[in-house]
C-alpha cells in the first residue's frame, strides 16, 4: 500500500509539509478473540491553516480517527506523518513531547481534572512542557482571558456550566500555542448558548491561523468548518468545500475535494489526498 | 516536571481525596503505633524483670541445700543430714580457700510469731551474721545492726524489716523496743530501709537475728547447724566465676564428693537467674512482635485495597495527563511522590504516636515501655515499602496504557 511511498519521502521534519498526512491507514480493535476494523484504509491530508470538519453517524470511527491524529493511539496499518514527522518510528517519551507541543485537544466530556481550579487545569500542558512557573500563571491566566472566563481562574470545574467547563479545555488546548487544534464533538453535551461560543472561539481560532479539525454529527457545527470529511463505516465517504464557504474556498486542497465532491476519496486531488493503492 | 512541581501535583491529589487519604494515613499509622508498642511493652518486661534480679547483686552466689542438677530429685536430704552447715559458711568466708569471695551470710530462717504485749506478726526470721548488711546489699534506717560479737554471744537481739516494724509496733521508730519470740525477750537495736517487693517475696517483712541465737536458742530444728542459704558475695563482679569455683570445689571437698554432677547442693547466680528470665522475656517479645508485624500486614492490605482503587479509579486522570503531554515517567513519579508522602505521613505519625504512648501508658500500666530504634525505622520502612509497592506498581501499569485507553476507562 502506502509503505512504497513512506520510504520514498524524506523523513526529516519539513515545515512546509502538511500538518496531517495519513496513508492508507487502518485501524483494528481486538476485544478478547474479536476483531473490529473500525477504520479503513483512510487516506487524509491536511494543510496548515484549514479548518476541516469530519462528519459521520455514530459509530462510523469519527473518535478513532481523531485519536489516531492526536497520536492517542497508533495505527494498525498505514502511515501518519504529522507535520512531516513519522509518528509510527516515536517511542512513548517523543510521543508525549509531540501531543505536548503540537497538539491541543478538546473532549467531548470535557476531561478536567475536578480537583483542580481552572488556571490549574489550563496549566497543565504548560507543566509538562517545562515551562518555568512563573510564565505557566500568565499564560493560564492569558488563555482563560481568551476563552471570555478570566473572572472564572480560581474556580473548580464543579462550580461552572458545561459551556464554562468547555471553555476552559478550549483555553487548555490553546495555551500551549499548538499548531493542530482536535476537537472531537466539543459541543456534543452543551446547549445552543453555549454551542455558539465555543464554535465562534473555534472560528476565531482558525481566522488567527491554528489548523483545526472539528469531529461532530451535526451538519450546523460542521458548517463552521470550510472542509467537510464524511466518514462511513470507517472510510471516507466524501470529502468537499462546506456549502457555507463554497462560494469562497481558501485552500487548494478544499478546493480540490470540492471537485470530487460525493465522491470516495478523490484520487490525485493536487496536494490534498494521496491515492488509495487499491 | 521537576521534582518540586510534581510534589505539589502529589499533595493536592492527596488533599482532593482527603477521605481516602484520611483512611490510608489511618491505617498506616495505627499499625506502626502498635508494632511500636508491643515491642516496646515486650522489651519493657524484659527490662523490668533483668533489673529487678540485678538490683540483688550481680556479683552474688546463692547456694543452697540439695542437688537440682539430679533427675532423681533432692539428693543427700532435708530429712536425713544437712548438706549445708555453719562450717562450711565458715571455710567458705576463709581469704586462704576462697580469695575471690568478699563475704560470706550464712542464713537460717524459718517462719516465726513475734510478740509484744499488744500483739502479735508471723514473719520469716533470718538467722545470719555481721556481714549480712553488706553481703544482701541492704542499710538501716534507723539504729545499728548487731555486731560479730553479739553473734559469737548468741544475743538477744533484733533488726527488724520496716513491714514488720509496723505490723508490730505502728511505726518504724523502735529502736530499744523489746519482742518476744519462742519465749526469748528481743531488744530491738535496728530498723531495715526499704528494700521493695522483688516478684515473690517482700524484702520489708522480716525479722534479722544473729546466726547463733538463731540455732542454739530460736529456731534450732532436727540440726542446729543447718543453714537454709548461704550468700556469697565475690570480690567483684569480674570475680564471680572464680569465686564460683572456689565455692564448689570447697564444698565438695567438705562433703567428700568427687563429683560435681553428684553435688549436695546448688550454686545460682543472679546472672544464672538474670538469662534465664531474659529468655523467657526474649521468646515473650517475639511473640508480641508477631502479632504486631501480622496486624502492620493486615493494615496493609488495607492500604494496599485503597491504592488500588485509587489509581483505578483515576486511570482517566492519568489517560488525561498523557493526552496532555505527560510522558510514562512523569506518572510513575507523581504516584510515586504520593504513595512516599502518604506512607511516610502514615509512618511519622503512627511513630510519634507510638513513642507518645510510650511515655504515657507505663503510668497507666505500671510496665515499663522501650522504644526499640529498630521497630521504629523497621516498620517505618515497612510503611513507606507498602505505600510504594501498592501505589506505584498499579500507577506503572496505567502509565503503561494507551492514553486513549486509560482515557475511555471508566
Ligand atoms: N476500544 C474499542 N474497542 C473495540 N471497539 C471499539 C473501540 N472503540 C471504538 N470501537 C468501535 O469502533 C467503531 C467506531 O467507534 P468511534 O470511532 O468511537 O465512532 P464515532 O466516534 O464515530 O461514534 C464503533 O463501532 C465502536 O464500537
Ligand atoms: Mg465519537
Amino acid at each position: 500500500m502506502a509503505e512504497a511511498l513512506v520510504e520514498a519521502e524524506p523523513v526529516a521534519v519539513d515545515a512546509a509539509a502538511p500538518v496531517i498526512d495519513l496513508q492508507g491507514a487502518g485501524k483494528t480493535y481486538r476485544t478478547g478473540s474479536l476483531e473490529f476494523e473500525a477504520l479503513k484504509d483512510v487516506d487524509l491530508r491536511i494543510e496548515e491553516g484549514e479548518y476541516v470538519a469530519v462528519m459521520g453517524p455514530s459509530g462510523s470511527g469519527k473518535s478513532t480517527l481523531m485519536n489516531l491524529l492526536g497520536c492517542l493511539d497508533t495505527l494498525t496499518v498505514g502511515s501518519y506523518r504529522l507535520a512531516g514527522e513519522d509518528v509510527n518510528e516515536l517511542d512513548e517519551v517523543e510521543l508525549a513531547a509531540i501531543r505536548n507541543r503540537r497538539i491541543g485537544f478538546v473532549f467531548q466530556q470535557f476531561h478536567l481534572l475536578p480537583s483542580l481550579s481552572a488556571w490549574r487545569n489550563v496549566e497543565l500542558p504548560l507543566l509538562y512542557g517545562h515551562v518555568p512557573a512563573a510564565d505557566r500563571r500568565a499564560r493560564a491566566e492569558a488563555a482563560l482571558e481568551r476563552v471570555g472566563l478570566a473572572d472564572k481562574f480560581a474556580n473548580r470545574p464543579g462550580e461552572m456550566s458545561g459551556g464554562q467547563q468547555q471553555r476552559v479545555a478550549v483555553a487548555r488546548a490553546l495555551v500551549g500555542e499548538p499548531a493542530l487544534l482536535l476537537a472531537d464533538e466539543p459541543t456534543g453535551n452543551l446547549d445552543s448558548a453555549s454551542t455558539k461560543d465555543v464554535l465562534a472561539l473555534l472560528d476565531e481560532l482558525h481566522a488567527q491561523g491554528r489548523t483545526i479539525v472539528l469531529i461532530t454529527h451535526e451538519l450546523e457545527v460542521a458548517e463552521h468548518a470550510r472542509r467537510v470529511v464524511r466518514v462511513l463505516d470507517g472510510r471516507i465517504q466524501s470529502d468537499t468545500v462546506s456549502s457555507r464557504h463554497a462560494n469562497s474556498a481558501r485552500s487548494a486542497g478544499a478546493a480540490g475535494a470540492a471537485g470530487a465532491a460525493g465522491g470516495r476519496a478523490p484520487a490525485g486531488a493536487p496536494g490534498s489526498m494521496q491515492a488509495g493503492a487499491r | 516536571m521537576s521534582w518540586t512541581e510534581t510534589l505539589r501535583t502529589g499533595l493536592a491529589a492527596i488533599r482532593a481525596h482527603s477521605l481516602r487519604s484520611t483512611l490510608t494515613v489511618l491505617g498506616i499509622l495505627i499499625g506502626i503505633a502498635a508494632v511500636i508498642l508491643t515491642v516496646g511493652l515486650g522489651l519493657g518486661t524484659q527490662k523490668d524483670v533483668s533489673e529487678q534480679i540485678s538490683s540483688l547483686g550481680s556479683d552474688l552466689l546463692i547456694v543452697t541445700p540439695g542437688s537440682s542438677t539430679s533427675s532423681e530429685g533432692t539428693r543427700g536430704g532435708f530429712g536425713t543430714r544437712a548438706t549445708l552447715t555453719r562450717s562450711d559458711a565458715e571455710a567458705l568466708a576463709s581469704e586462704v580457700n576462697a580469695p575471690d569471695v568478699a563475704g560470706v551470710a550464712p542464713e537460717k530462717s524459718s517462719q516465726l510469731s513475734l510478740e509484744t504485749s499488744e500483739t502479735n506478726w508471723t514473719t520469716t526470721v533470718v538467722g545470719t551474721t555481721a556481714d549480712w548488711p553488706s553481703v544482701r546489699a541492704r542499710t538501716l534506717a534507723s539504729g545499728e545492726f548487731f555486731t560479730d560479737e553479739d553473734e559469737a554471744t548468741g544475743a538477744a537481739v533484733v533488726v527488724l524489716g520496716s513491714s514488720t516494724a509496723t505490723e508490730l509496733f505502728g511505726s518504724t521508730d523502735v529502736v530499744g523496743q523489746t519482742v518476744t519470740m519462742s519465749d526469748l525477750t528481743f531488744t530491738v537495736v535496728g530498723v531495715l530501709a526499704d528494700a521493695g517487693a522483688d516478684s515473690s517475696t517482700d524484702l520489708d517483712d522480716l525479722a534479722v537475728i544473729p546466726l547463733s541465737t538463731a540455732s542454739d536458742q530460736v529456731i534450732g530444728g532436727r540440726d542446729r547447724n543447718a543453714l537454709t542459704t548461704v550468700y556469697v558475695q565475690a570480690a567483684s563482679t569480674d570475680q564471680l566465676s572464680a569465686a564460683y569455683q572456689e565455692v564448689e570445689s570447697l564444698l565438695l571437698n567438705l562433703h567428700g564428693i568427687t563429683s560435681a554432677d553428684s553435688a549436695d547442693f546448688t550454686i545460682n547466680s543472679q546472672d544464672a537467674l538474670v538469662s534465664t528470665a531474659t529468655a523467657v522475656y526474649r521468646t515473650l517479645t517475639v511473640l508480641l512482635t508477631g502479632i504486631a508485624a501480622l496486624s502492620l500486614l493486615v493494615g496493609g492490605i488495607g492500604v494496599m485495597n485503597i491504592m488500588l482503587v485509587s489509581v483505578t479509579e483515576r486511570t482517566r486522570e492519568i489517560g488525561l495527563r498523557k493526552a496532555l503531554g505527560a510522558p510514562p515517567w512523569a506518572i510513575r513519579r507523581q504516584f510515586l511522590i504520593e504513595a512516599s508522602v502518604l506512607g511516610l505521613a502514615g509512618g511519622v505519625l503512627g511513630a510519634v504516636l507510638g513513642i507518645l504512648g510510650a511515655r504515657v501508658l507505663p503510668d497507666l500500666l505500671g510496665t515499663s515501655i522501650v522504644v526499640s530504634g529498630l521497630a521504629v525505622v523497621g516498620s517505618l520502612v515497612v510503611a513507606v515499602g507498602i505505600g510504594l509497592v501498592f501505589g506505584v506498581y498499579p500507577a506503572t501499569r496505567a502509565a503503561r496504557l494507551a492514553p486513549i485507553d486509560a482515557l475511555r476507562s471508566e
